[in-house]
């Protein structure tokens, strides 16, 4: 097991009062597993993975919780110790390139700066020229494993000049040259084209076979997930309401909101009648009492508006739902 | 019979680049480059391409939110290309648009019944019911009366979309230019307007021009596709044979990159080589060149004719031609 995540709590103050952002997460990660984290708008993905990474803002808590990775809780770490972990074994991908690149500054200096004060072999060279000269070398092969066309030429370009395709690989190569343990994609593909998407996807692909890498690839495209993960996990409400193998929750969900999510996808590989989910996400300042998804849910009995459901395995999936476990 | 109640005819669009203190002109974008197509009364159109292929200008030409370069727009019959004043204020009150993001359309101070009367207003439409008609128009759209006297920020996304669609309808147009209306939206709720945008359809025939880059949404909800590449229509046909035999190399590209949520299928997918078109290029030939698996040579050097297929399937390229 290379991360634990486990009833994770996090809360934000706001001046509408507290949301309640994640309402007990908990999920496993495999050496070499790829996890989809699907959900939608507000659902909690982008909080979880803030919080791993131990990057939430000023205004949020983790309340109480455990996120256990390689055998250690981060959240018993100095800070300094994590800013160790992040970046060389923890690497994050953002959605919006464009504000993880500064600017002003060409990608050969942010390139170099990132080797330069994380990579442990760099760092250690006490000739700085040497250093500069080496950690250029690693950028340029790095640049070329992510199919940078010219990346001698694009170390020297500025983010603006690049189109988003193109940042999004600087941010790919910049991320896997540590050599992390775990790449956490969030949304990393969602402000990219179609067919600039296929690229990059193909490109994490490979870099995840090669170095037999975990990733969290989080996302709201179903259709990413069923391509890329071996395990998908749904949330709802800042909880993972179901999660196991992608065929599983995928082709046969249990869940009524994953299949609600499935029955109102437009599809291009079949004709299909969409329904809607009925209403809308619950607001997490006044989060329903029991099961967050009680309000939308065709199968709602007395005992999901009063009790929050306990997970229960389900024909190789694990779901937090009344309608399973004998209940 | 069928009417076109829309047809636009070798539609380009340059937008100029200014620069220097002079503010000269010193270069253009090319937005849009000769496109043909038409939208038939109770049909929807889709419009389908990537960021910056030019499909959002086309609906704001149509709509008249700005002129054309070159090319007409014929609206029931009639060229309206350069039509101004009243015969303007006419065509806008038969025309509508949707915008992606419901909340930048919609002004934060006005109540969803204020917005809606001042559209009847200004059109003289409904004189003296305006306010029955407006609640009618939330039933339609499926809310409330009670929904008239909210804020903008007091409604949810897919309730703010429906505020927009029914705002749109209040002047009973015939035609509406959808342009990703529900990007902004989560699944759940994207679908509930999707519906919605159907049965309207079906009971008052409004014709649709869908502007999306979506195909999931375009094979669900619209009769047929015309696909965009750089400003230039590349493959135009039925939604259903646009699927089912897909002829332009990058149509068939984009079909194969969209991901579908079948852990199961394992098919073999076409990587596009190559990053999205940079539109300051003037196009003269195949606008596809740089990217496409097959290009020859001719591609290079002369823009591919029109080839019809049958069936009102007609594509631009020299493989077909």
């Amino acid at each position: 097991m290379l991360l634990s995540v486990r009833d994770l709590i996090v809360e934000f103050y706001t001046y509408r009062g507290i949301v309640h952002a994640l309402n007990g997460v908990s999920f496993d990660l495999d050496k070499g597993e790829v996890l989809g984290l699907a959900g939608e708008t507000g659902s909690g993905k982008s909080v979880t993975a803030f919080s791993i990474q131990r990057l939430l803002p000023a205004n949020a808590k983790i309340v109480s919780g455990k996120i256990v990775f390689d055998g250690v809780d981060l959240l018993e770490l100095s800070e300094e110790k994590m800013r160790e972990i992040r970046g060389q074994r923890i690497a994050t991908i953002f959605q919006d390139p464009h504000t993880y690149l500064n600017p002003v500054f060409k990608i050969e200096r942010q390139f170099l700066d990132v080797l330069k004060y994380n990579d442990p072999e760099i760092k250690a060279l006490e000739n700085k020229k040497e250093a500069e000269r080496i950690a250029f070398e690693k950028a340029v092969e790095m640049l070329k494993k992510v199919k940078m066309p010219a990346p001698e030429r694009v170390l020297k370009m500025y983010p603006h000049e690049l189109s988003g395709g193109m940042k999004q690989r600087v941010l790919l190569a910049m991320a896997y040259s540590l050599t992390p343990d775990l790449i956490i994609a969030d949304e990393a593909t969602t402000a990219l084209d179609v067919t600039i998407q296929a690229q990059v996807l193909e490109i994490m692909k490979e870099l995840q076979k090669e170095k037999n890498l975990s990733v969290l690839l989080i996302t709201h495209d179903l259709g990413v997930i069923a391509e890329n993960c071996q395990k998908a996990a749904i949330m709802y409400a800042g909880r993972v309401v179901e999660i196991g193998d992608v065929k599983k929750v995928l082709i046969s969900p249990k869940h009524p909101y994953t299949q609600g999510l499935l029955k109102a996808l437009p599809r291009t590989d079949k004709e299909v009648e969409l329904v809607g989910i009925p209403g809308t996400v619950p607001d997490l300042v006044n989060p329903p009492t029991g099961c967050a998804f009680n309000l939308r849910c065709p199968y709602a009995k007395e005992i999901c508006r009063t009790k929050v459901p306990p997970y229960t395995l389900e024909e190789g999936s694990t779901v937090a739902c009344y309608l399973y476990g004998g209940k | 019979m069928v009417t076109e109640v829309v047809k636009i005819e070798n539609l380009t669009k340059h937008f100029p680049i200014v620069g220097g203190i002079l503010q000269k002109t010193i270069g253009y974008v090319y937005a849009v480059n000769d496109v043909t197509m038409s939208v038939r009364e109770g049909e929807t159109h889709g419009l389908v391409g990537e960021s910056g292929s030019g499909k959002t200008t086309v609906g704001r030409i149509i709509v008249k939110l700005t002129n054309p370069t070159s090319g007409r727009i014929i609206f029931d019959g009639e060229d309206i290309t350069r039509v101004k004043g009243e015969a303007l204020r006419n065509y806008r009150r038969k025309v509508q648009m949707v915008f992606q993001d419901p909340y930048a359309s919609m002004n934060p101070r006005m109540t969803v019944k204020s917005a809606l009367l001042e559209v009847m207003k200004i059109h003289s439409m409904h004189k003296g019911s305006e306010y029955e008609y407006a609640t009618k128009l939330m039933e339609r759209v499926g809310m409330s009366e009670e929904h008239l006297y909210r804020y903008p920020h007091e409604l949810s996304g897919g309730q703010r979309q429906r505020v927009v669609i029914a705002r749109a309808l209040s002047v009973e147009p015939k035609f509406i230019v959808l342009d990703e209306p529900t990007a902004s939206l989560d699944v759940s709720v994207q679908a509930q307007v999707l519906d919605l945008l159907k049965e309207l359809q079906k009971q008052y025939s409004y014709s649709y021009l869908l502007i999306t880059h979506n195909l999931a949404i375009i094979k669900y909800i619209s009769h047929r596709t015309t696909v965009m590449y750089r400003g230039v229509w590349v493959e135009t046909a039925p939604t259903q044979e646009l699927f089912k035999n897909p002829q332009h190399p990058y149509t068939i590209a984009l079909m194969s990159a969209v991901p579908v949520p079948d852990p199961t299928l394992r098919r073999e997918k076409i990587i596009l080589k190559g990053e999205p078109p940079n539109p300051i290029e003037k196009v003269v030939a195949c606008p596809f060149q740089d990217r496409c698996p097959y290009v020859m040579d001719v591609c290079r050097e002369k823009m591919p004719p029109d080839t019809d297929l049958g069936s009102e399937h007609l594509v631009r390229c020299w493989l077909r031609a």
